[in-house]
């Protein structure tokens, strides 16, 4: 429990210390980048739309730092994120409330689908090394030094056309409303096969390496011989005996590589078109649109803390020290 | 019997000191493959501005043309020379990846070595520091940052990935520090009154190279791909030429439904044939420092008796000269 709470803490302060960030990081920014958009919309911002500008841009000249930074968490707690640029006057908030389940779903499933395989290819890796299984090697570290998006190029230019069965872009047909019915599923799955494979192929080499790794290191230790003295099968060796004991750093492994894994699938969006915060922010970029990936940086921030807490609750599970008392 | 046999005839011809083989990383054949093609990069990196058959960003007749003997590469949608963009683009990618990779190192080595060897409060506060920066999506928060620069120079790029990308070194270094610390030899300096400078540097850092040039490795290939990617998506300015403004034009000129394959694979093999290679050299030194990582070799052997045996780690193989019973 007290590990339990150690981390949450940690969290907390990670996500003080992000949300500080984004309310610097404009506010650094020589000359005011924020005041040629602003005197564009200028007809069209409402004035309570502008006074929320000042506050997240730092362009308010009256108040002091620490006035403005009271102010940027009372906006943020109301979930006031400002309003978009590109999809004006959508606020921010609403857009990554749309985009962000097509994010979550996509790189969620293939992360936990790419660690997983990968852990049980490493395992297999370590074990029998020596094996036909070395070749993974030198075929996978090839195809993690390929950056995502590329990948995703060549898989649309190879495996998409009229013809083909996977689309080569969009989240859904163009014709359907978005809706829990057997329409829009089915379609929305065949829009996302491309994508996925496409991260799982460039993200499982990591997990196959440090696995295998893992697994040549525990394999000499004095337990794994002793089981192996006891007459234990080779299966049950392998299995309740070295893996069981390798899989606890590639765990904890897998909570802190998520910020960069999660920042390479932000791009196989982008190439694919594909309708989540990755996109998003794509389009941000191209006009602009400081609100939108301020938001957009913050919600990605946060879902990753979350989903290292995630990580955290199994390293609690699996690894009984973690457990003990004082 | 026999064991004791062959170690008398292993040690008797040692009569000559052994000598100190200098290069004996490069004898690893991953690391030396590595090496090879990071100098041919290398090279590139210095002359391929001066080699290119064309200018990069002059336009030409022949529009999206594929391979020729006239363009090797074939041509883009203003006629341009794929070739002579992808060797122009080696020096900038080259350059953003090693000096961001200098500065992540550099930073993570004060950190992580510090937090380790004083340790205290001083640990506590670096430790969350670093922690911090590794939890914090790394891509994101350098695309931000960028964005909000106008017109970045290669420098001011490859300074903002390194700033960034320091964190999972320095706790790298830091959890080996922290073993190191308490070492015999440690312990004797301080004992002999050594100034702290003078163990970190003299004592600690030379049993550290290994874990720093991994990291400093890893880093390269990061700030490598992230350079690519802020390219890639319109971020950093289009006037220079790096692989990623390559593919970013291929995207926006709809390269791919034009056929024109020839647009957007060499960059991407670049790509990853340079990270391949940084790859191999990070093998090379994780084996160097821990033999037991390398590849084993052929494991399955046919014993005298006919049978098949797997070898293990861990087991030491026996010969049996006498007959089975």
């Amino acid at each position: 429990m007290k590990y339990f709470l150690q981390r949450v803490s940690f969290y907390l302060f990670t996500a003080w210390a992000a949300i500080t960030l984004n309310f610097l990081i404009p506010r650094m920014i020589p000359g005011d980048p924020v005041q040629a958009l602003v005197t564009k919309y200028q007809g069209q911002l409402s004035s309570q739309a502008i006074d929320s500008l000042y506050v997240l841009f730092g362009l308010n000249k009256d108040a002091n730092l620490w006035e403005e930074y009271v102010s940027y968490w009372k906006q943020l707690l109301t979930g006031d994120l400002g309003l978009s640029f590109t999809f004006f006057p959508t606020p921010v908030s609403e857009i990554i409330s749309s985009s962000l389940p097509w994010t979550l779903l996509l790189v969620g499933i293939t992360t936990v689908i790419s660690f997983l395989l990968g852990t049980g290819l490493g395992v297999l890796a370590g074990w029998r090394r020596g094996s036909w299984t070395d070749g993974l090697l030198p075929v996978t570290t090839f195809l993690s030094s390929v950056p995502y998006f590329w990948l995703g190029i060549i898989a649309i230019y190879l495996l998409t056309g009229p013809d083909s069965f996977f689309p080569s872009s969009g989240g859904f047909d163009a014709g359907l409303v978005p809706a829990f019915d057997q329409y829009f599923i089915p379609s929305a799955i065949q829009h996302s096969l491309l994508p996925a494979l496409t991260i799982l192929i460039s993200s499982v080499s990591g997990w196959i390496l440090s696995m295998r790794n893992m697994m040549v290191t525990v394999s000499s230790e004095d337990y794994i011989t002793v089981a192996h003295a006891k007459g234990l099968s080779d299966r049950r060796v392998a299995m309740s005996y070295a893996a069981r004991n390798a899989l606890l750093p590639n765990v904890s492994g897998f909570a802190l590589s998520l910020g960069f894994i999660v920042g390479g699938t932000l791009l196989v969006e982008i190439v694919f078109s594909y309708p989540g915060v990755g996109f998003q922010l794509f389009q941000a970029l191209g006009a602009s649109d400081y609100p939108l990936m301020q938001g957009i940086f913050l919600i990605i921030t946060i879902s990753v803390l979350v989903a290292n807490l995630l990580a955290d609750i199994a390293y609690l599970l699996l690894d009984p020290r973690t457990r003990k008392e004082g | 019997m026999t064991a004791s046999a062959v170690t008398m005839e292993q040690v008797a011809p040692v009569a000559a000191p052994a000598k100190r083989q200098r290069f004996r990383f490069v004898a690893n054949k991953k690391a030396a493959a590595g090496l090879l093609i990071l100098a041919i990069y290398g090279i590139l990196a210095v002359i391929g501005p001066w080699i290119t058959p064309y200018d990069p960003g002059a336009r030409g007749d022949d529009l999206v043309q594929p391979p020729s003997a006239e363009h090797w590469m074939g041509t883009t949608h203003l006629g341009q020379d794929v070739f002579s963009q992808l060797l122009e683009g080696t020096r900038s990618v080259m350059f953003v990846g090693f000096f961001a990779g200098i500065v992540a190192t550099v930073l993570s080595v004060i950190i992580g070595v510090t937090a380790g060897y004083v340790g205290g409060k001083t640990d506590e506060v670096l430790s969350a520091l670093s922690n911090v920066f590794l939890v914090i999506p790394a891509l994101p928060l350098i695309i931000i940052i960028t964005s909000t620069l106008d017109n970045a120079e290669d420098w001011l790029i490859a300074l903002v990935i390194g700033l960034t990308s320091w964190s999972w070194n320095a706790r790298v270094l830091r959890a080996q520090t922290l073993s190191l610390r308490r070492r015999d030899f440690v312990e004797a300096a301080r004992a002999t009154g050594e100034r702290t400078w003078r163990v970190i540097t003299f004592e600690l850092l030379p049993n550290l190279t290994a874990v720093i040039a991994s990291g400093f490795v890893g880093t390269v290939i990061f700030a490598v791909l992230s350079e690519i990617t802020l390219a890639f998506i319109g971020v950093t300015s289009a006037t220079t030429w790096n692989w990623g403004t390559i593919l970013f034009w291929a995207q926006g000129q709809q390269a791919l439904a034009q056929n024109a394959w020839w647009w957007f694979v060499p960059a991407g093999l670049a790509i990853a044939v340079l990270g391949t290679a940084l790859a191999l050299v990070n093998f090379g030194i994780d084996e160097f420092v821990s033999p037991r990582l390398r590849s084993a070799g052929k494991t399955k052997i046919k014993t005298n008796t006919g049978r098949t045996v797997r070898m293990r780690i861990g087991f030491t193989p026996v010969i049996r000269k006498e007959p089975l019973p």
